[in-house]
C-alpha cells in the first residue's frame, strides 16, 4: 500500500517493507539534513501536544521547518480548547481543516485512533498515554540500520524495567518481525517482561533468554539497549536500592562485551548510564536521539505523498 | 417433573445452569400472553445440570446478545410439535456501546464523542479487544 495519506497510530499497521521505506528514505535525509528545505514548502504541520513532551515535540517541529514547512499548535492542554471541555474529535476536525497533517499526543490510550476516525489528513500518534509511541521506535530503527546497515539477524539485549516499559516492548514487538533477531532481556526477576508479551515471542518462535546479570548478557551482544528502572516499580526503596546498582551500565562492566557493539537508550537517562561510558567508543544515544529529527522528516514527507515523486 | 411438549415455539436448551433466570429476564417473558416455562437444573447428560425455556410462541431473538449471555445454549425452534431447526448463537464479531472498557486510562471512557468499541479475538475464551487501547477483555463472567 501507497504510505501516501496514511495514518501512523502503530508501526503494526505497517508492513516491514513500509518501515524500511521510511527508514532508508530518513538514512538518505540524516546524510543531507539541510538538503530538503523546499520538500514540504507550502505544507502546515498542527502539533496537538495534549501533555507536556518537549523532546518529541521540539523533534517534530524540527523535522517539519528542516523540510520548509510551518507549524501551528499547542504544546501542553492548559492552552488548548480541551480545557474548555472540547472533545477530541471535534478538535480533530476543526484542525482537518487548518492543517495537511496532524502529530498528536495525548494522555490517554487509545487517542490516535480515535483521532484518525474523525481526520481527513494523516495523523502521526506522538504517544498516547502507555499504549504506543511509534515515531520512537522508529527513530531506534533508523539507529540500528545506520550502524548495521540492517535491521534484522542482530543479538539485542535490552536491559531494566522490562515489565512496565512502553519503550522495550514496542522495540521487542517491532523487532521480532524481521528475521534472525535474537534477544536477551536483562532484569530483575520481578522486573520481566508482561506474560502477555512472553506467550507472543513464544508463538513467533523469537530467540531470546532472560537473565538477570548484565555483564553476561551482553558477552555476544550486537546492541545493548538500556532503559531506567523506576524507584515506583518497587515494593520497598530497600529493595530498590539493592537492585537499582546491578542494572547501572559503567565502562567497568562494559569491558567484556564485544567491541563493535553499541550501546542505545532513549533518553532522557538518570542515573542508569555512568557519564564515563559517553566516552566510550560503543555510545550511540546521543546519535539514537539525534536520529530523531531525519526519522520523523522521512515520515512527514511520506505520509504526505512528497518523497519521490 | 413433566411439561407438555410445544406444538410451535421455542426452546432455548442447554443454557448453562444457573443462567435461564438471567436470559428469562432479558427476554422480558415475565410479561407476555403466551405460555411460558423456566426449567432450572434439568438433568443433562452432556452438562450435568442445565437449564431450559420454552416459549409456546415464536418471537424474535437477537442471537448475538444470547451468544453474549451463554455461549453454550441451543435454540430450537418447533413447528407441529417437531424440531423444525437448530440454531446455535455466535458470538458477534464487533460490540459497540454495551460496555464500557475496562482500562481507566482508555480514551473511549473519556472522550464524550466517543462510544466503547471491541472486536472480537478468541471465541472459546469470548476474548475481546478494545479498538482503542488494544486491552482484552474476557466476558465469561460479565453479565448483560
Ligand atoms: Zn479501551
Amino acid at each position: 500500500m501507497e504510505l501516501k495519506g496514511r495514518k501512523m497510530v502503530s508501526l503494526n499497521e505497517f508492513t516491514t517493507n513500509e518501515i524500511e521505506e521510511i527508514v532508508d528514505a530518513a538514512l538518505e535525509i540524516s546524510t543531507d539534513i539541510t538538503g530538503y528545505g523546499k520538500l514540504l514548502q507550502g505544507y502546515i504541520m498542527g502539533a496537538l501536544f495534549y501533555e507536556a513532551s518537549t523532546r518529541t515535540r521540539l523533534s517534530f517541529e524540527s523535522a517539519m521547518l528542516r523540510l520548509g514547512g510551518k507549524v501551528v499548535g499547542f504544546a501542553d492542554a492548559s492552552t488548548s480548547s480541551s480545557k474548555k471541555g472540547e472533545s477530541l474529535a471535534d478538535t480533530i476536525r476543526v484542525m482537518d481543516d487548518y492543517c495537511d497533517i496532524i502529530v498528536l499526543r495525548h494522555p490517554k490510550e487509545g487517542s490516535a485512533k480515535l483521532a484518525g476516525q474523525f481526520s481527513t489528513v494523516p495523523i502521526i500518534n506522538a504517544g498516547d498515554g502507555g499504549h504506543k509511541h511509534p515515531t520512537q521506535t522508529l527513530t531506534d530503527l533508523v539507529t540500528l540500520k545506520k550502524e548495521f546497515a540492517r535491521i534484522s539477524n542482530l543479538k539485542i539485549a535490552l536491559c531494566g524495567d522490562l515489565r512496565f516499559g512502553r519503550t522495550v516492548h514496542s522495540m521487542l514487538e517491532t523487532l521480532s518481525r524481521w528475521k534472525g533477531n535474537s534477544f536477551v532481556l536483562i532484569s530483575p526477576e520481578k522486573l520481566r517482561i508482561p506474560e502477555w508479551l512472553r506467550s507472543n515471542l513464544e508463538e513467533m518462535d523469537i530467540d531470546f533468554t532472560e537473565i538477570t546479570d548484565l555483564e553476561t548478557g551482553i558477552e555476544r551482544a550486537d546492541v545493548l539497549y538500556m532503559t531506567r528502572i523506576q524507584k515506583e516499580r518497587f515494593f520497598s526503596e530497600k529493595e530498590y536500592l539493592k537492585l537499582k546498582n546491578a542494572y547501572i551500565l559503567d565502562v567497568k562492566r562494559l569491558k567484556n562485551s564485544p567491541s563493535e557493539m553499541i550501546v542505545m537508550h532513549p533518553l532522557p537517562r538518570v542515573n542508569e548510564i555512568d557519564y564515563d561510558v559517553d566516552n566510550d567508543d560503543r555510545s550511540r544515544y546521543f546519535q539514537q536521539a539525534a536520529n530523531g529529527v531525519p526519522a520523523r522528516m522521512a515520515l512527514l514527507a511520506l505520509l504526505l505523498g512528497r518523497w519521490r515523486q | 417433573m413433566k411439561v407438555k411438549a410445544i406444538d410451535r415455539g421455542i426452546v432455548i436448551d442447554h443454557i448453562t445452569a444457573g443462567k435461564g433466570l438471567e436470559i428469562f429476564r432479558k427476554l422480558k417473558l415475565k410479561n407476555v400472553h403466551f405460555p411460558v416455562v423456566l426449567l432450572m437444573n434439568v438433568a443433562s447428560t452432556r452438562y450435568g445440570k442445565k437449564d431450559v425455556i420454552k416459549v409456546e410462541n415464536r418471537i424474535d431473538l437477537d442471537m448475538e446478545m444470547l451468544a453474549l449471555m451463554d455461549h453454550q445454549l441451543i435454540v430450537n425452534i418447533i413447528e407441529n410439535n417437531v424440531v423444525a431447526e437448530k440454531r446455535k448463537p455466535s458470538l458477534p464479531r464487533h460490540i459497540k456501546g454495551l460496555f464500557n472498557c475496562e482500562n481507566p486510562r482508555c480514551i473511549s471512557n473519556e472522550d464524550p464523542y466517543v462510544s466503547s468499541s471491541f472486536v472480537r479475538i478468541d471465541t472459546e475464551k469470548k476474548t475481546y479487544q478494545c479498538i482503542y487501547c488494544e486491552e482484552n477483555v474476557s466476558l465469561m463472567d460479565k453479565r448483560f
